[in-house]
């Protein structure tokens, strides 16, 4: 890194970024969790052109086949290639992972946010709900919520965005109870601004960081809790494929295919950690609490 | 809404009777008590006083930016509107288009995650309606009118990208924008470097001239009041002790607190001469003492300072303090 680098003339957003993009080069765990997120994500869009088969194409020349040239990955009990299969669940799980968080975000930020501006009596109601519902486990949660809703991929999320909020609301809280104490809140307020403006303009914007970072953790849950939830059939139905509807698949024949079961487990387990990777490394970039 | 119009239906502003208490959990603290005051058109103001004396307290209870706790009582009329009585919805066209405030933080008091064109100009398009670009292009103008070097650039950047100087002065522009006929500047010169603060006051004197903007100047400097000020209050304990035109008050000091303050002031060519100090600190305001607040520090003390509230008295056209023992310095 020579002083050559430091283009002088670069605008303030370019160069804001620039050193941020630098932090997050520095750490190799945060770099490839990004690099293996964006190659589940790439492949769920492209699932057409990556996966060698359909979903649902059979070949009952080969079933419960081994790893060949034909089948990557085998074959299951209807002669369906594995890899294609799996590749073409990613799209369930990455939408319901990132749908769903994207669905608490909406509700969950306005809601703290509001809780964390005002205090009082609002702050005591939203706040004393969101510590009930966080007594339950997350999974409870999804799994009560798309129980009474039926199952579908929609509700699914919808039920997964139910599980994910309290978390935001909590953050969200937390990060408007801090912010409403700056000094350009109340250099705001003298200047004539009202709640909504304060909110919008003084408060939200600068929690964004903190929220990126709560998203890229709250994804990896909320692809394990749609996991979760079509293993138990509550989520995607068979035929579709889903990682979670391929594990339950795999339970009748774990004793003379173990690998069905063993490759979406494995595409879960990389697919999640990669986004706490993710997520680990950008609170390190963005939080400006940490120093380094 | 050119100031100058008022000038012959009385002052711009007439605070009468303001006090403020703050209920916590350990009681009450009284941090203003019956402060009364005018301010004419044009005029500069200078309210002087330590740390804590209520100073700033008595001016953000104007604009109502003091937190729930606060307690305030009495009147504020601001033409024709009653501050302190004032519906909310009322007090917010108020705040920042006609009485605008400075802030003393100025490396905070900016919001980081916007330009300053664009802070500068959402007060001018909520307040006036401005478009976008009619916005931006005032922007321009009022960094221009705070000189800040090349504003076309500086528009675009963020506040971490200014120094406290530059901050300050984008304050002042925030604070002008709307052209208010009262501006409060809360220390706007503490946080920063001798020689900036030297460029802020001399804005403000500009700013005087030039738009006629009434300004109430909040300082414990002496020095800065001395050199801009048309009439000062000094302020102890809550209270106002004494209240002179800035040439009286320097020439002809009557309240031994006022006396004390000068003595504690630098002078340049006064040669190795040790600084006087006020013995004692400032009171506790738990609770406001039934006798005149200073007494316990004062070289004038004696049973009736230590038993009773001095009332204000005039002492010359003007010139009014709250002293039993009022006088220039002879036995200090």
């Amino acid at each position: 890194m020579s002083f050559a680098d430091a283009a002088p003339r670069l605008s303030p957003r370019a160069r804001r970024r620039r050193i941020l993009r630098r932090r997050f080069l520095r750490r190799p765990f945060a770099v490839i969790g990004l690099v293996v997120a964006v190659a589940f994500v790439l492949g769920a869009i492209l699932a057409p052109v990556v996966a060698p088969y359909s979903a649902a194409a059979t070949d009952f020349n080969s079933v419960l086949g081994h790893s060949s040239g034909k089948h990557l990955l085998g074959t299951d009990e209807l002669g369906r290639d594995v890899f294609s299969r799996i590749v073409w669940g990613a799209r369930a799980s990455i939408e319901a992972g990132v749908f769903s968080v994207l669905i608490a975000m909406a509700f969950a930020v306005p809601v703290g946010v509001v809780a964390g501006y005002y205090r009082g009596w609002p702050d005591t109601v939203i706040a004393r709900a969101t510590d009930v519902l966080l007594a339950f486990p997350f999974l409870i949660l999804a799994i009560g919520l798309s129980a009474i809703l039926g199952p579908s991929l929609t509700n699914a999320m919808l039920a997964l965005g139910f599980g994910v909020a309290p978390q935001l609301i909590r953050v969200a809280r937390g990060e408007a109870l801090a912010l409403r104490e700056e000094d350009y809140v109340r250099a705001a307020i003298a200047n004539g601004a009202g709640d909504i403006r304060i909110m919008a303009r003084h408060v939200i914007p600068n929690m964004i960081p903190t929220l990126i970072v709560q998203a890229t953790v709250a994804i990896p849950a909320a692809i394990i809790g749609e996991a979760v939830l079509s293993f138990l059939g509550l989520g995607v139905q068979p035929p579709t494929p889903s990682w979670g509807v391929m594990l339950a698949d795999a339970q009748s024949y774990l004793t003379q295919a173990p690998r069905l079961a063993i490759y979406p487990g494995v595409a879960i387990f990389l697919c999640s950690l990669s986004f706490n990777l993710l997520g680990d490394g950008l609170r390190d970039v963005l939080d400006p609490r940490t120093t380094r | 809404m050119s100031a100058l119009a008022e000038t012959a239906a009385g002052p711009l502003l007439a605070v009468e009777d303001l006090s403020v208490r703050f209920d916590t959990d350990d009681g009450s603290v009284h941090a203003v008590d019956r402060l009364s005051f005018e301010l004419g058109a044009g005029e500069v103001l200078a309210v002087v006083g330590e740390s804590g004396c209520g100073k700033s307290v008595s001016f953000m209870s104007l604009l109502r930016l003091l937190p729930e706790t606060a307690v305030v009582t009495g009147r504020a009329q601001f033409g024709g509107t009653d501050l302190l009585a004032a519906p909310l919805s009322r007090l917010r066209r108020i705040r920042g288009r006609e009485i605008a405030f400075v802030f003393q933080e100025p490396m905070t008091s900016l919001n980081p995650s916007f330009t300053i064109g664009n802070q500068v100009g959402e007060v001018l398009r909520r307040h006036l309606g401005l478009s976008r670009a009619e916005a931006r292009r005032r922007t321009i103008e009022l960094l221009d009118l705070v000189r800040i070097p090349a504003p076309e650039r500086r528009v675009r950047e963020y506040p971490h990208q200014l120094s406290g100087g530059m901050r300050q002065r984008v304050m002042i522009a925030m604070a002008l924008a709307c052209d208010p006929k009262i501006l409060i500047a809360d220390e706007p010169t503490t946080a920063l470097d001798v020689t900036i603060q030297a460029g802020i006051l001399d804005l403000m004197r500009d700013i005087r001239e030039r738009l006629g903007t009434s300004i109430v100047l909040i300082t414990h400097n002496l020095g800065v009041v001395a050199d801009l000020a048309d009439r000062v209050i000094v302020m102890y304990a809550g209270r106002k002790a004494e209240e002179a035109p800035v040439h009286d008050l320097f020439a002809r000091p009557q309240h031994p607190y006022t006396i004390g303050l000068l003595g504690a002031v630098p002078r340049p060519g006064a040669g190795a001469q040790r600084l006087r100090e006020i013995p004692g600190r400032v009171p506790s305001l738990a609770e406001l003492p039934a006798a005149c607040a200073f007494a316990p520090r004062c070289p004038r003390a004696d049973d009736l300072t230590r038993s009773q509230v001095p009332e204000l008295r005039e002492v010359a056209p003007g010139h009014r303090v709250a002293c039993f023992h009022p006088g220039p310095e002879a036995d200090a």
